[in-house]
């Protein structure tokens, strides 16, 4: 089944092109990491095929519909540093908006919705931390609060952008935990990916990316050394059997 | 103290009482995501922006009609908000500076225009000095009304859409992902703006209206971590400045009435800033002993 088909994406920022040839399919029940070097477009193609920003060319179709009508079943989880973690709320209230899509506009969050995000919380592990301002969670308990939101979304197919960048350890094991559970329930993922050491151990399929796709496919068959020089240019070596990046990228 | 109870009993000072109390909640609520967003001198340059607009109602009809008045004062409001934004992005100026250009120029235009005004034609009736610190001993029960219908309408609007609100200036590209029409709602946020300073003007003047709109959700930051708490506790800041103000201005002789609304806003913040419950200077101290 296919959860996510591309055609002909192309994205300009200021009359210089981004993105451009955009075509691929994602199946359903993946878990797909997106890789490649600063400004090879991951966080564009994220929020483009999202419409977020605006689009020079392509259709995005969700289960064999327009994304457009499909908006219910995507989830997304932003990058940590765009939004302004001062900003006067708790942590149970950010969980409440990933409800915002299901509760409909002027209503207001009922007590099974609170409930709910209540379990989303302590599915992430952060119950206690519900009525506590924001700004004072670390980076991780920040990244949590997000999963639970996304949680709360109930989507069918997840987008997240970075979202291991700055948090600890456990964080990051509580987050693949999760993203291995949401394949299981048949769930589809796609995650913006820095570190190129985990990609073999978190992700199942592969996009690398630099302004146009390179490969996209199965892990084992894409994650390959000639395809990670196309990608970054030539700046990879193996140590041992992971790959790292030995100019910066 | 006879003088304080003869001024509450009259009937027009309870009006301008009533006027100045919603006025003064309509701003703390809307200033309160103003703030949040960030664009707290976006909305002081409006005020600013608002003068010519006025001037060239009168200068156009003649009269000195506040509904006139007010559709000058949201034209050029608008423009200037307008103006901003565009400098922003058709040009490597930055907000602040961009605020700064927009808010002179048209604050020296409706400057140049209001003397010209008031050398000219049959100026010295025509009031509007009052619009430029406000007077609210000069106002009679239908601007009452306007300010009182306006700030309900946006009391109402605010809280109506208070969770899109606040999705929307939190994380605004999340909330377009779930298929809220995030830049509607910036729009008539300023719109909201727009309403309060134009409706405010005449009792707070264009050049402080804008600090009811941050004076006031500033101070209730250090009480909440609520922004649903900050919004009403802003609201009520707002509204006692209003009231204590306008009292002041009507009981003093032709005080005007913008400044010592501001005065109150202001030691309402230097109090929350010290005694916050949330933030305030000493409760941090205590804390941390």
């Amino acid at each position: 089944m296919k959860a996510i088909e591309i055609q002909n994406l192309a994205v300009t920022y200021e009359r210089q092109p981004v993105l451009e040839n955009v075509n691929f399919t994602i199946p359903e029940g993946t878990l797909t990491g997106i890789i490649g070097p600063n400004g090879a477009g991951k966080s564009t193609l994220i929020k483009s095929i999202l419409h977020l920003i605006p689009r020079l060319s392509g259709d995005i179709v969700v289960y064999g519909k327009p994304y457009k009508k499909q908006r219910n079943l995507i989830g997304y989880v932003p990058q940590r540093s765009e939004v302004d973690w001062d900003f006067p709320t708790n942590a149970l209230d950010v969980v409440l908006m990933g409800r915002y899509g299901h509760i409909g506009w002027i209503r207001r969050p009922n007590k099974k919705e609170i409930q709910f995000a209540y379990e989303c919380l302590e599915k992430v592990g952060m119950k206690e931390f519900a009525n506590r301002q924001i700004s004072q969670l670390s980076g991780g308990q920040q990244q949590r609060v997000f999963l639970a939101r996304a949680l709360a979304q109930d989507a069918q197919i997840y987008f997240m952008d970075e979202p291991f960048a700055g948090v600890d350890a456990a964080t990051e094991k509580a987050i693949m935990k999760l993203l291995q559970e949401w394949r299981e329930q048949g769930k589809t993922v796609l995650v913006v990916h820095h570190d190129l050491q985990t990609v073999k151990d978190y992700f199942d399929h592969c996009l690398l990316l630099n302004k146009t796709p390179v490969d996209y496919g199965p892990t084992e068959s894409v994650f390959t050394l000639d395809n990670l020089e196309r990608t970054y240019g030539g700046a990879i070596s193996f140590l041992g059997n992971s790959p790292i990046l030995t100019q910066g990228g | 103290m006879n003088e304080l109870l003869s001024l509450l009993t009259n009937p027009n000072t309870q009006w301008v009482l009533a006027g100045s109390s919603l006025l003064g909640f309509a701003s703390g609520l809307i200033g309160s995501f103003v703030l949040l967003k960030k664009q707290s001198l976006i909305g002081d340059a409006m005020a600013h922006a608002t003068l010519p607009g006025v001037c060239l109602a009168f200068l156009l009809f003649g009269v000195k009609s506040i509904p006139l008045f007010l559709i000058g004062a949201a034209t050029t409001g608008l423009i200037a908000t307008y103006c901003i934004q565009a400098i922003v992005k058709h040009s490597r100026i930055k907000t602040d500076a961009s605020i700064g250009v927009v808010l002179s120029v048209f604050f020296g235009l409706g400057i140049m225009l209001l003397t010209y005004i008031t050398k000219h034609a049959k100026g010295n009736q025509s009031g509007l000095e009052d619009f430029i610190f406000g007077q609210a001993a000069a106002m009679v029960k239908s601007d009452i009304q306007v300010i009182a219908v306006g700030s309900l309408l946006i009391i109402i609007l605010s809280s109506l859409f208070f969770k899109e609100f606040k999705i929307s200036i939190f994380d605004p590209n999340y909330a377009r992902g779930i298929g809220l029409p995030v830049s509607v709602f910036n729009l008539v946020l300023m719109a909201l703006v727009v309403g309060v300073v134009v409706v405010g003007i005449q009792m707070v003047g264009v050049v402080l209206i804008a600090a009811l709109l941050i004076t006031p959700p500033l101070a209730a930051r250090y009480w909440t971590d609520q922004l649903g708490r900050m919004g009403v506790i802003a609201g009520v800041f707002g509204a006692i400045s209003g009231v204590t103000g306008t009292l002041i201005s009507t009981a003093g002789e032709g005080l005007p009435t913008g400044p010592l609304i501001v005065l109150c806003a202001s030691l309402i913040f230097v109090l929350s800033l010290l005694f916050g419950a949330s933030k305030g200077i000493i409760v941090k101290a205590v804390r941390q002993t």
